[in-house]
């Protein structure tokens, strides 16, 4: 029941949002974002640590071809979940300095959104996973879409029916898979993972399911629609896409990939590790080029993603682990990056670095935050993204030590991209639109501060976290070697 | 059964209504006339029954789909409000067609004997072509009655002699007789049977708009005035479609291996003609004649399998794209007859002048290109399952890389309304309309979210 109430109050919030005329309809939407994160404390709490599938909804959707509403959450839901409630709220309060036309459409897709995403990382049944991945992408093109920047209409209709041509595979494969399962066929995730398909069937199975994943999160060479539309979106639409959505690839190739077709990703992990990896160095050198700090934001994100898919493809345990954490580190620092790239150009009216610096003179609060974000993203020890790096890093360098080495370059790279960045942005002289530059604002600090606390938690206590997934994972693994 | 008898004489009963100097009274009293007949519809639910020698027979099958007929005229009427106060129309003969159109139908998918089906269609369609040309001003709308009328009637004549040549070969208009001698494919006459099939295929698909005889559609649907199209792409088509399976499962079902391969062709071409069709279009109402092309093709893939699950994949698919395209119709025409243009710029910033309008079109056109929380979403699954299920992976193939080029046209028209400038001015919306138009969202999302309601009925 827990599970049915995470996923259908946002969606019923937006309907009330809708409603409200003005800037109220922020407010609501951000209280009820925050009935929604209590919602998902709450389930913390009670979670019990094991690998078992817990608040459980099993109701008949349609019933006679035995496709089921079936929703719980094990660990990796879970930390899927607390991820998306997380950082819905800060989403949303870091908006505040914006004023949108229509404010209540834009906040009721962000609310709607919001129940496709909790829907995606809560299915347990093929069909229900397909239909909530489509209901979260709906909001999102008409957040990029409406109140995106420029060419934002040609931009963001390619990420959608980029998007929809890599998910109808996915769904002509869920199809094939319900009809294989015994008896009156069940599209459960369950009996998915009890079906025993030769491995030519599996060999284009893979790619039929990957396609989608891989557009979504996006894994080189699947990747051309991502810095454009990162780019376009408003900062909360970017922040959604990039802090919550993206996880939404992984984590279907995690659940709906790896253990349904297993002996399909044995044939062809050796190609998606080495695309990964190709596209950490792609991204890397892409990124120390940009002079949009948003683009280059964009690109670096395209890096960390291929060592996260790298991990996840590399079927160990540590792969795997590395790849849960590194989804909740790359989700809090990129949305943290991107709100203070937002926070940057409202002042300047520019996110081109080449013609800002000297900002920190004046921002103690903003350069600290910022530091700690970036230097989190560029897995510093301490950091959340040093736990989830390193962690990956092993498990791709236990799959293959050459490509293990390959990829460890993403950590000199970044540093490399980041720490430029922020040198040129934050020190150096003040120039006449830096001049009158003031420091956070108690909002913007109370959007930063959370992502700050959350960067040293992951990167001091990972065990909180990791000890939700470890149980499920093992599981997971176990019905992959199986 | 019931239902064409009442539904004849409410279509006499209303031309007298008609004598009344107010025309207000008509709608009320035709949607009364259609609620009725609805209920004397559903009565029959569940009781099969046959009437005139067996000539007819009421069964769920007939039942279901002569609702979806009944309910989706219901939902095209209170578009037709403007024409009460317009002088120059006879309103009373309109409705009167259309419910003997409607009756035409009806006999369309409740028939055993190919005579009865020819009735059918001949009653449906002479209706049909009167009404397209109902708007006797415009040079559109009778270039469109005429070319329905003449294509139309060549059509008919072919299906009559592919009905003759099927009498000759088996010397049966019964269903079931044919059946029993198609079965038996006597060598002697094997060839006729086949020519007499191969016609009624083609007048058939003719009548359903499918390629390669499509060309008339797009002119027809242009030039028709807005609710006859609506009716003619939701209703003619259902009816169309439900007599095609019902033929093919019940006659021809033993020797599937004879027709199938035509049928393939049709269905594939249909959907690469009706989608490609539609990416070329600059006015919305052509578009959505393609569209009706390219679901005519989506309906036929149900002819790949005969049982409960394309019976009932069938019956779904239909009741969703009637809604979507009587929903996508009825913006059309408030957007249309204020701006006069169907094209798409002529809903650019439909989304801020009229954000009601602009929402019905967005669930129109997402159910249309069949994306979750529509009814168009389940549609397509379970026909394309049905499909499946027979091991007919490449034909989904197309149709699925043919849904993707879908997207593509139904969402220039969502572009148009949300992300580009508004042009003009709010437009007003009859109370009555907008509250068939909210029902219509409902409906679609009703079947998109709980597709368990919708999708066993059968």
């Amino acid at each position: 029941m827990l599970t049915a109430l995470i996923i259908l109050w946002p969606a019923l919030a937006a309907l009330l949002v809708l409603l409200v005329k003005g800037d109220g309809a922020r407010k609501i939407a951000f209280g009820a974002a925050l009935v929604e994160l209590v919602l998902g404390v709450w389930a913390w709490i009670n979670f019990v640590p094991n690998a078992s599938t817990q608040f459980l909804l099993n109701e008949p959707w349609i019933a006679e071809a035995g496709i089921m509403f079936k929703v719980g959450m094990d660990g990796i839901s879970l930390l899927m979940v607390l991820l998306t409630v997380f950082l819905v709220p800060l989403i949303i309060l870091s908006t505040a300095k914006h004023t949108y036309e229509k404010p209540n459409s834009f906040y009721a897709l962000i609310l709607f959104m919001q129940t496709g995403l909790v829907g995606v990382f809560t299915a347990l049944d093929a069909f229900v996973f397909y239909f909530f991945w489509e209901v979260a992408l709906i909001p999102i093109y008409f957040i990029a879409g409406m109140w995106g920047g420029e060419n934002r209409v040609r931009v963001t209709f390619k990420f959608f029916i980029y998007t929809v041509f890599g998910s109808l595979f996915m769904l002509a494969a869920f199809v094939y898979l319900y009809f294989q399962t015994p008896g009156t066929h069940s599209s459960e995730e369950v009996a998915f993972y009890q079906l025993v398909l030769d491995a030519g069937t599996q060999s284009w199975l893979f790619w039929f399911l990957f396609i989608a994943f891989a557009i979504k999160m996006p894994v080189f060479p699947f990747h051309t629609w991502q810095p454009d539309t990162y780019t376009t979106a408003p900062a909360a639409g970017t922040m959604l896409l990039s802090g919550i959505m993206l996880k939404m690839g992984i984590y279907g190739a995690l659940r709906w990939l790896l253990p349904v077709v297993p002996l399909g990703v044995s044939q062809w992990a050796d190609v998606v590790v080495v695309l990964a990896i190709i596209g950490i160095i792609y991204g890397a050198i892409i990124a120390i080029r940009q002079q949009d700090m948003k683009r280059l934001v964009a690109f670096s994100s395209v890096s960390h993603v291929g060592l996260i898919a790298a991990g996840l493809f590399t079927l160990n345990h540590h792969g795997l682990q590395g790849a849960m954490v590194q989804m909740l580190s790359h989700g809090i620092n990129v949305v943290g990056m991107f709100f203070i790239i937002d926070i940057i150009q409202r002042r300047t009216g520019t996110r081109e670095i080449a013609a800002l610096g000297g900002i920190t003179q004046n921002t103690p609060f903003l350069s600290v935050c910022f530091l700690v974000l970036l230097l989190g993203t560029v897995a510093l020890p301490l950091t959340n993204g040093f736990v989830g790096e390193f962690l990956l890093l092993m498990g791709v360098y236990q799959y293959n030590n050459w490509l293990g080495a390959i990829a460890g370059l993403t950590i000199i790279l970044g540093a490399v991209y980041m720490l430029r960045m922020f040198q040129r942005v934050m020190f150096g002289e003040k120039n006449e639109i830096t001049q009158g530059f003031t420091d956070l604002t108690f909002n913007e600090k109370a959007v930063l501060v959370p992502l700050v606390v959350m960067v040293f938690w992951i990167g001091l206590h990972p065990n909180t976290f990791l000890s939700l997934s470890e149980p499920s994972v093992l599981k997971l693994l176990d019905v992959i070697k199986r | 059964m019931t239902s064409i008898i009442l539904l004849s004489i409410f279509g006499i009963l209303n031309l007298f209504v008609g004598f009344m100097k107010s025309k207000r009274v008509l709608m009320p009293v035709v949607l009364l006339f259609l609620a009725v007949a609805l209920v004397a519809t559903l009565l029959d639910w569940n009781q099969p029954q046959s009437y005139f020698s067996n000539m007819l027979s009421t069964d769920n099958f007939s039942v279901g789909f002569t609702a979806v007929m009944v309910v989706s005229t219901l939902l095209i009427l209170p578009f037709s409000r403007r024409y009460a106060i317009n002088e120059n129309a006879n309103l009373a003969e309109y409705y009167s067609l259309l419910l003997f159109s409607l009756v035409g139908g009806i006999m369309m998918v409740t028939y055993e004997n190919l005579l009865v089906l020819f009735l059918g269609i001949e009653i449906m369609s002479i209706s049909m072509y009167i009404l397209a040309g109902s708007d006797k001003r415009n040079i559109l709308s009778n270039e469109a009655s005429m070319k329905y009328f003449l294509m139309g009637s060549f059509f008919t004549g072919i299906i009559l002699f592919g009905v003759a040549l099927l009498y000759g070969a088996t010397g049966a208009f019964y269903l079931t007789d044919i059946a029993a001698a198609a079965a038996r494919m006597d060598p002697a006459t094997a060839p006729l049977l086949l020519m007499g099939l191969l016609l009624v295929l083609v007048g058939v698909t003719f009548k359903i708009g499918a390629a390669p005889f499509h060309f008339w559609t797009p002119d027809v649907y242009e030039g028709t005035p807005t609710v006859f199209t609506s009716y003619m792409s939701t209703v003619v088509k259902t009816a169309g479609i439900a007599a095609f399976y019902k033929l093919m499962s019940a006659a021809f079902g033993g020797v599937y291996e004879q027709w199938f391969p035509t049928v393939v062709a049709i269905t594939v071409l249909t959907l690469v003609i009706g989608n490609i069709g539609a990416v070329a279009q600059n006015s919305l109402k052509r578009m959505l004649a393609y569209s009706s092309i390219s679901h005519a093709g989506y309906l036929m893939i149900a002819l790949t399998s005969f049982n409960d699950r394309s019976e009932n994949a069938i019956l779904f698919y239909s009741l969703a794209y009637a809604v979507a395209t009587i929903a996508a119709f009825g913006v059309l025409k408030y957007v249309a007859d204020e701006r006069s243009s169907d094209e798409y710029t002529a809903f650019n910033g439909l989304g801020k002048t009229n954000p009601l309008l602009a929402f019905v079109m967005t669930v129109a056109m997402l159910s249309l290109a069949g994306i979750p929380l529509t009814g168009g979403f389940f549609g397509k699954l379970f026909l394309f399952s049905a499909a499946l299920e027979q091991g007919m992976v490449w034909l989904i193939v197309v149709a699925v890389l043919m849904s993707a080029v879908g997207i593509y046209y139904y969402f220039r028209v969502i572009i148009a309304m949300y992300m580009r400038d508004a042009e003009g001015t709010r437009i007003a919306v009859d109370p009555l309309a907008t509250f068939t138009l909210i029902s219509l969202v409902v409906l679609t999302v009703l079947m998109g979210v709980v597709p368990g309601l919708f999708s066993n009925l059968l």
